[in-house]
């Protein structure tokens, strides 16, 4: 049997699941406002009823929510809302590659998407402007410990609209080094992007796209944070379509999944941004 | 983030693992009492209640549960072997812990009283090898790249055990083997055996023959009824190691997990599984699904079969699927620069 590489990883998983599970038997009260995700070894796809959140306890139960309130929200209306949505592993299998995708395309208007995990020493792990794409994106993050992960869409009316999922994960992701920062691979291919275009069904067009960067947290010693924090994608005409901004918290080498709405002109998008430390991205994507 | 607010969700969880523990003793004496069966551990007093089976003349199996480590099974899913020759025994595997591998001496010492020539560790996984500690020194053995890892990651799998295995895991430490093994067919402690170095599962799995009785102890090459865990894996590898042991003069077979068989079902089911599980994740990768979407992949009913589908299939998409992308990522962009 097999548990995991990295020195301190998810095989919690199946003992956590269970502890969960028969907790919830022993003790519902407990288990329900202590351990949500980890009672059920599906992919958590989480979600919470319409509320005014200022009002509204926090459906994942964290001590942690009304300082993310504070500081994200500041005096912005806040509700917690079913149309969005965070899918990813109940157990993190890798705390340092945990995968998530976040989806509000049930929203009308989404101007401005921003994930955030409660319990990580970095908490905010990205800013996502879906313009002409999908208002969902699919990238993976480090984790330090298990942590509600939020996605929070604000709409064209200015309120803010926050969903999320408990990921259990026991792994120090953020305070380990990168691969990266010990090999010379990196500072050869630094911000390459190795990427595709899918054409979709519905007539618009899915860009997958890895870039290499170590993306170091700057929480493990000696180790500065290095980090991307501008992808624009654009057209070939170029039409600015899309724009994220990474933090510290998304994994090294990160890989992005977005749905544009239309075909992309010429079958071609281009990517184009930088690192923390003024590093250039700047490259084609095609099918 | 301050420690104290990160310590929170541990800290609910204390109270739950001690309402656990009495659900459970009660769960396990109700199903015992109702099924007349003995349990296979213990929590109480900590025995694993080891009863190695001798499935040829000299060649013995010590069964374990097709569960995930929890401290409900103390570690014990793995299964650990040992022959019995006219000189000597030779141990194949050594558990999970301190505690199973002083009961598995134990156990073979109800069995026979002759000494312990060779203990392999047939790969670097924490359940065969962290029971090294009740076996003399000088006998431990291993194939030199899965020294290497025990060296490198033990020490991580350890702590990782304890948290999973609670008290079983007390006094546990690391023993590195000391002695490389090479392939090749000799006599060990009186017997006819064979060492064959693959890999696949691990970067190096060692397969012991025991041509005497036509048993081959397969190690986490084979998995029986339960699902093949990967995050070591190279699939490419592992699947040319079943066509290796598939061409063995084999009269019974003992995987890594699950039932010993006298047939290649524990081969075929490794193989049909592995071979979906590589097809699938390459397909995901080459049709553009991202991992979340590809957690969402239906498991063929083939597959209802094998302990813990649900749950390994998303452990190897998270272990598998980054290298499928990037091949095809890597490769659209080379494509894309011509």
């Amino acid at each position: 049997m097999t548990p995991s590489a990295r020195p301190a990883l998810a095989w919690i998983a199946a003992a956590t699941t269970a502890l969960g599970m028969l907790a919830t038997a022993a003790a519902p009260a407990l288990a329900a406002s202590s351990v949500p995700a980890a009672s059920t070894p599906a992919p958590s796809t989480s979600t919470a009823p319409t509320a005014a959140a200022g009002t509204q306890a926090d459906p994942l139960d964290s001590p942690r929510w009304e300082d993310m309130r504070k500081s994200f929200f500041a005096d912005a209306t806040v509700v917690f809302d079913e149309r969005v949505r965070v899918s990813g592993p109940a157990v993190a299998e890798d705390s340092l590659n945990v995968p998530v995708s976040v989806d509000a395309s049930g929203l009308p208007a989404v101007e401005e998407l921003i994930v955030f995990a409660d319990f990580n020493p970095i908490v905010k792990a990205l800013r996502f402007e879906p313009g002409a794409a999908q208002p969902r994106l699919g990238f993976r993050i480090k984790l330090q410990q298990s942590s509600p992960v939020r996605a929070a869409a604000r709409t064209a009316d200015g309120v803010w609209h926050v969903g999320g999922a408990w990921v259990t994960a026991t792994g120090g992701g953020c305070t380990l080094p990168s691969v990266g920062s010990g090999s010379p691979e990196w500072q050869e291919r630094l911000n390459e992007v190795n990427g595709k275009l899918w054409p979709r069904v519905d007539g618009g067009e899915r860009l997958r796209m890895r870039i290499i960067h170590p993306m170091d947290t700057g929480l493990a010693a000696g180790i500065p944070a290095f980090h991307i924090e501008d992808i624009v994608i654009t057209d070939a005409e170029g039409r600015t379509l899309s724009r994220i901004q990474p933090l510290e918290p998304v994994s090294e080498n990160p890989s992005f999944t977005l749905d544009l709405r239309a075909a992309a002109p010429g079958a071609r998008l281009h990517v184009a941004g930088r690192d923390n430390n003024g590093n250039r991205i700047d490259a084609w994507v095609t099918r | 983030m301050s420690r104290s607010a990160s310590s929170a969700p541990a800290l609910h969880r204390r109270p739950a693992v001690r309402a656990l523990r009495s659900l459970l003793a009660g769960l396990l004496f109700a199903l015992c009492t109702l099924l007349a069966i003995s349990p296979p551990v213990h929590a109480e007093d900590f025995d694993y209640r080891l009863q190695p089976r001798e499935l040829a003349p000299g060649a013995w199996v010590v069964v374990g549960l097709k569960e995930d480590f929890s401290f409900a099974n103390g570690g014990n899913i793995v299964n650990t072997g040992f022959i019995v020759g006219s000189e000597g025994v030779i141990v194949i595997d050594t558990g999970s812990s301190k505690r199973y591998g002083e009961q598995m001496l134990a156990a073979i010492r109800r069995v026979t009283p002759l000494p312990i020539v060779l203990v392999v560790n047939t790969h670097q996984h924490p359940d065969h090898f962290l029971g090294n500690q009740a076996f003399p020194r000088a006998t431990l053995a291993a194939l030199p790249e899965t020294i290497a890892a025990i060296r490198s990651e033990g020490e991580g799998f350890n702590a990782n055990m304890y948290r999973l295995n609670g008290d079983w895991m007390r006094d546990t430490e690391v023993v590195v083997p000391e002695r490389a093994l090479a392939a090749g067919r000799q006599r060990i402690g009186g017997r006819d055996v064979e060492l064959r170095a693959l890999g696949g599962h691990t970067v190096a799995d060692l397969v012991v023959i025991d041509h005497d009785s036509g048993t081959v102890y397969a190690a986490d090459l084979l998995f029986h009824d339960r699902t093949p865990t990967t995050p070591h894996a190279d699939i490419a590898r592992w699947l040319a190691a079943l066509d290796t042991l598939e061409g063995l003069p084999a009269r019974r077979w003992v995987p890594g997990h699950g039932e010993p068989a006298t047939d290649l079902a524990p081969l075929r089911q490794t193989r049909d599984y592995l071979g979906w599980l590589a097809q699938t994740i390459r397909a995901g990768a080459e049709s553009g699904q991202d991992m979340t979407e590809l957690f969402q992949t239906p498991i063929p009913p083939r597959f209802a079969g094998l302990a813990l589908v649900n749950e390994e299939f998303r452990r190897s998409v998270v272990h598998l699927f980054p290298a499928a992308e990037r091949a095809v990522l890597e490769a659209a962009r080379a494509k894309a620069s011509r």
